[in-house]
């Protein structure tokens, strides 16, 4: 079915509408509709990730900022590289968002309007994993990392663990 | 066929009696939370064997469970494609572990435990998908729900976590808290007075989105749409959720009002619109899936507003998923196209209002 705004793409979007007390239809593209001012769920969540991904091409601000000099550096566990990421939009393990932090940290802001974690805290990784518990010299370690990345809630997390071990 | 739906407990579809709350206006509410092991590569790199490992690791942390211990695993890569649809189409599976889409193979380890409304998707973008299911606008128990078998799985998993951006996930727009909570909802008064661009427009406006029937890249049909959080990180799940209930609880306001404005204002073009809707689908020969949808839309409206009192919300919920393809064709026991399968959706949606209206 073609849009009947501009009678060439595809209409994605069915309007039914009631004009003088008659019932009509109006089928609209996403771009007809968009103009309209009917924002679709698609053009909603793909532009940001996607004007990312398009400035990291074009080298613009986030990748200015960033450690990483070119999207060519690979991560050291999968092998991705941003480029990879600029093509598929996902990342290639875990250990991509370490290697690639200063580039993520910004993406992750303009999609969340923040990058500090403020849910549930996996007490696994918090603890230091399956293994032993963490000692105290360790959580401290923990503490000043939290504090120095404002992860507040973390960090009163820790202090209270230290607290107890002291 | 070789795959026995009837395995699934409830049929995975529990949540279609309406027995939720506001059952009439929201259909279900679903919770899921994206989560990767830990030292694994995301499954957009990694191999068939990584995949295995990880299926692996994950059954044997779903049997120590006590939402899955019981579960039945379903190989999603073991099953047909028509089979594969089935289960998407009861919401079971995403369309990314279907393998379905145009350019995509069926992922290997792709798998599914489900028992009642809570269950896990492994190997899909990411490596685990806890999912919570539930009748009716449910946010609260569904997370509940959902809660406490992430704490059980994530004490059996090494789940990979970050200090600064939470929980990490394969595509970065889910990282943080890895949820999303949706509301399956019908809007037909606010599509009929024409507000429903500026509701859906508000929502964009503080942080939701909404898609179509089958969530994300769906398109919208039968005025049912899923209203759900945009963003995963910087907010705590209760502060996501909380967020979305309000809106969504705002969103039913100005959808009851719209219907009372439609009773007020155009009382007869609205129960023209409902009883056309329901006389072609009791009498139609031949509906597509598409127009199925539009008709239901108008049904359901006819209930809610008291014009029809002899169909169920039940029925309505029932013919949304049994009136889909792969679910006639396993009703026809072959796999069927068009015409045939607009004629068995036909003849399906007749039997089931017949038979509802003479209980």
């Amino acid at each position: 079915m073609q849009c009947d705004e501009c009678q060439e793409r595809p209409a994605a979007i069915h309007l039914t509408q009631i004009v003088n007390d008659s019932v009509t239809t109006v089928h609209l593209c996403e771009q007809c509709a968009a103009d309209k001012g009917v924002q679709t769920g698609a053009t909603v969540a793909k532009f940001p990730l996607s004007d990312f991904l398009a400035s990291m091409g074009k080298g613009g601000g986030a990748s200015n900022q960033s450690p990483v000099g070119d999207d060519t550096a690979e991560c050291d566990h999968c092998g991705g590289t941003l480029r990879d990421f600029r093509e598929s939009g996902r990342l290639g393990c875990p250990d991509c968002y370490r290697t690639f932090s200063g580039h993520l940290r910004d993406l992750l802001r303009r999609l969340h309007g923040a990058s500090q974690h403020v849910g549930e805290l996996y007490m696994a990784a918090v603890s230091g994993g399956s293994g032993d518990a963490p000692g105290i010299g360790e959580l401290r370690d923990q503490l000043r990392r939290a504090v120095e990345s404002e992860n507040f809630e973390l960090a009163a997390e820790l202090r209270d663990r230290i607290r107890v071990m002291e | 066929m070789t795959f026995d739906i009837n395995l699934v407990p409830d049929g995975g579809i529990s949540w279609l009696d309406a027995s939720g709350p506001d059952g009439n206006i929201v259909l279900s509410t679903r919770v899921r939370l994206a989560r990767n092991i830990d030292g694994q590569r995301f499954t957009v790199r990694s191999s068939p064997e990584d995949n295995q490992v990880v299926l692996q690791q994950v059954e044997r942390a779903s049997r120590a469970s006590r939402a899955l211990h019981d579960a039945p695993l379903i190989r999603i890569d073991h099953l047909q494609p028509a089979e594969r649809q089935l289960l998407h189409e009861r919401h079971l599976i995403s369309r990314d572990l279907t393998g379905l889409e145009a350019d995509g193979n069926v992922r290997a380890g792709a798998a599914l435990l489900t028992n009642g409304c809570v269950g896990v998707m492994v190997n899909e973008e990411d490596h685990v998908r806890l999912q919570c299911l539930k009748s009716g606008f449910a946010l609260t128990e569904a997370y509940s729900d959902l809660e406490r078998l992430d704490a059980e799985m994530g004490g059996q998993l090494a789940f990979a976590f970050h200090e600064e951006f939470g929980y990490l996930t394969s595509c970065p727009t889910n990282a943080g808290t890895g949820l999303r909570a949706s509301v399956l909802i019908h809007l037909p008064g606010l599509v009929l007075t024409k507000e429903i661009a500026k509701v859906l427009q508000g929502l964009s406006q503080v942080g939701l989105t909404f898609r179509g029937l089958y969530g994300e890249g769906s398109e919208v049909v039968g005025n049912f749409f899923q209203l759900s959080n945009q963003t995963t990180l910087g907010k705590s799940e209760t502060e996501l959720l909380d967020h979305l209930g309000d809106m969504v609880r705002k969103v039913i306001e100005y959808e009851q009002q719209a219907r009372h404005v439609l009773q007020r204002d155009a009382p007869t073009v609205t129960a023209d619109k409902v009883w056309r809707a329901y006389g072609l689908l009791k009498y139609a020969r031949s509906l597509s899936f598409e127009e199925t949808m539009n008709l239901l839309s108008g049904v359901r409206l006819g209930v809610g507003l008291n014009l029809i009192s002899d169909i169920s919300v039940y029925t309505l919920n029932k013919l949304l998923i049994f009136a889909q393809p792969a679910h006639l064709a396993v009703r026809e026991g072959r796999e069927i196209g068009d015409p045939e399968l607009s004629t068995a959706r036909a003849t399906y949606t007749r039997q089931l209002l017949e038979a509802d209206a003479a209980r």
